[in-house]
């Protein structure tokens, strides 16, 4: 009886084989090649040969000058992302659920969910052009209005600030979509006895439909603790150069350049660990915050 | 009390949607400034003469583009790696999500494998490790290597997972009496019902391989071998000229590196405009796939 469900199970596991593989190849052998971490890397000998030096790369990496100021930058931009991409995306769903004409609505929604789908290499380019000093159209307009010309992408108490805003303006639309499923959600009996009691729209808003999709809101919060160290690699290797390192190099990119630049193999992968260490523990710490207080399973 | 009330809620709509309205325009008005630019002479771009309508009207800066053999390369690169990519991956996911949405009664690996996919969300080796892995394979420089290592999306397979698991149960024992075994299950019952699931997925797969341009600026260590969103990377951000020939620099003194490069952005953004209508039509489904569950 054993063998035989063991016998029927089979094909199932016969279908499984070929992405497992995949996986174990592309991401757990990688996973064991971070002890490299603990080496001094050897181009010859490889991933899982060189010699062992211990913590000496963590020490080293502690010890380089822009390693606090990178850390900083990249929990610095993430925050603000996180923040300003949680506020964006519900004033305007709650905005476009007051909108009645449903052809107006749709449009906004079309025209609104479009840049998520462009890449930060599309993007970047986009940007670098109109926000060029010369001749970008943004500092051609603020020249109408009289105002100094403003180097967005040179100037370091700018650039976080151009990072979180292009990183909002790229994600708010698409961010509204989950909001507008759950805004249709809400009873609309609640709206009708708020009415007989004399409650007007805005009132409406803050007893009703906020605490409507409270929940969902709770659970976007929580599950966005996972990117306090995710910079967002893509939009600022796309953005940044070297005159901005200083406000805007996050661990990723600076990982990038101690790789490509630097050929410090053992080093970026120390500092790569620690990110993945510390990402792991915020991940897991949000997935066990949404599971407690949203009921929310990942699978 | 009434009429004041409906006064300020008018005044209420009209600036709703005078913002709605401002907020969408300045979704896309970037991009009509970058596709003016890219239709106008150099002269007027470079003298930041263009606004949202092209000046002195000309196809000239794609001329340039389509004639241009590394940028015809890359296109068909990055076809190519659509193409398997989506077909691969499409492939897996399939392959895992069946047994994987089985209930644990049924399929009594399943959760073990589960944490198995589920694990590489939360944590990963990173890029260093990444990297060497794919060198040791000896795949550098080949299509594989834009393949092969992202090939099974865990997110998309938990999206099939729980699709999967949305359809009655009924149909399964149906098909076991019929004499089906787990692959005729899979091929002539759960394929047909999950099409537009598989519509949702695949569009979202295509964006990903046509927008990704990191793997292939580390994996390929010839430029000959960049896929086309690398390619413009290499082109647009960071300004890398080397790769011109004399000819085309003439070409290009004459034509103004910005209007080049809007032509490319605009290029690049075109595919996936000519998606998007189905993109918009499908995306929403697809988030909700995964919301929708018990």
């Amino acid at each position: 009886m054993k063998f035989k469900t063991y016998f029927s199970e089979l094909p199932l596991h016969l279908m499984i084989l070929p992405g497992l593989i995949t996986v174990l190849i592309f991401q757990y052998i990688p996973m064991a090649g971070l002890t490299i971490a603990f080496q001094k890397f050897h181009p010859v000998k490889g991933m899982f040969n060189s010699d062992w030096i211990g913590l000496d790369n963590f020490k080293y990496v502690l010890a380089m000058p822009d390693f606090g100021q990178v850390l900083w930058n990249t929990v610095f931009i993430a925050v603000m992302k996180i923040i300003a991409g949680l506020i964006a995306p519900i004033v305007v769903a709650l905005l476009l659920n007051e909108v009645r004409v449903s052809a107006f609505k749709r449009s906004v929604q079309t025209l609104i969910y479009l840049p998520h789908f462009l890449s930060w290499v599309i993007l970047g380019g986009v940007l670098i052009n109109i926000l060029s000093p010369s001749e970008g159209i943004v500092n051609q307009f603020l020249n109408m209005l009289g105002l100094e010309s403003v180097f967005f992408l040179g100037d370091n108490s700018v650039f976080p600030f151009v990072l979180v805003f292009s990183d909002v303006w790229k994600e708010f639309g698409f961010g509204t979509i989950l909001y507008l499923a759950a805004l249709t959600g809400v009873n609309p009996a609640l709206y009708e006895a708020a009415v007989i009691d004399g409650a007007n729209r805005w009132k409406q808003t803050l007893h009703i439909t906020i605490p409507g999709i409270f929940p969902i809101i709770i659970l976007l919060a929580t599950l966005s603790l996972g990117n306090v160290l995710n910079a967002g690699f893509d939009q600022v290797f796309n953005l940044y150069n070297s005159s901005v390192y200083k406000s805007g190099d996050i661990l990723d990119t600076y990982i990038y350049r101690l790789l490509l630049d630097n050929a410090q193999f053992s080093v970026a992968t120390a500092v790569g660990l620690f990110k993945s260490l510390v990402s792991f523990a915020l991940i897991g710490l949000s997935y066990v915050l949404a599971y407690r207080f949203a009921n929310y399973r990942i699978f | 009390m009434a009429s004041r009330s409906s006064k300020s809620r008018m005044v209420f709509n009209v600036v709703n949607y005078l913002f709605l309205m401002l907020m969408a325009i300045l979704c896309v008005l970037p991009l009509i400034n970058v596709l003016a630019t890219s239709l106008s002479s150099s002269s007027a771009a470079t003298a930041g003469q263009v606004t949202f309508w092209p000046v002195e009207f000309t196809l000239k800066s794609y001329e340039f583009m389509l004639n241009k053999p590394e940028f015809l390369r890359s296109v068909w690169i990055t076809v190519q790696r659509v193409v398997l990519g989506t077909v691969v991956s499409m492939g897996l996911t399939l392959l895992i999500a069946f047994p994987l949405s089985k209930t644990s009664s049924r399929f009594r690996f399943r959760t073990l494998y589960v944490w198995l996919f589920v694990f590489t969300i939360l944590f990963n080796g990173g890029l260093v490790p990444w990297y060497l892995t794919i060198r040791n394979l000896g795949l550098l420089d080949s299509i594989w290597a834009l393949v092969l290592p992202g090939a099974v999306p865990v997110f998309n397979v938990i999206l099939l997972i729980n699709f999967f698991r949305g359809l009655p149960r009924e149909l399964d024992e149906a098909a076991l009496i019929d004499g089906a075994g787990h692959w005729g299950t899979l091929w002539r019952i759960y394929v047909p019902l999950s099409l537009p699931a598989m519509a949702t997925l695949v569009l979202l797969t295509v964006v990903g391989h046509w927008n990704s341009w990191f793997d292939g600026l580390i994996l390929m260590n010839s430029p000959t071998n960049y896929p086309l969103s690398t390619y413009l990377q290499t082109v647009i951000v960071s300004q890398n000229l080397t790769t011109l020939t004399a000819d085309q620099m003439k070409d290009l003194a004459e034509l103004s590196n910005r209007t080049v490069q809007s032509a490319q952005i605009f290029l690049a953004a075109l595919p996936i405009l000519l998606l998007y209508p189905f993109l918009q039509k499908y995306f929403v489904k697809g988030l909700t796939l995964g919301a929708v569950k018990g």
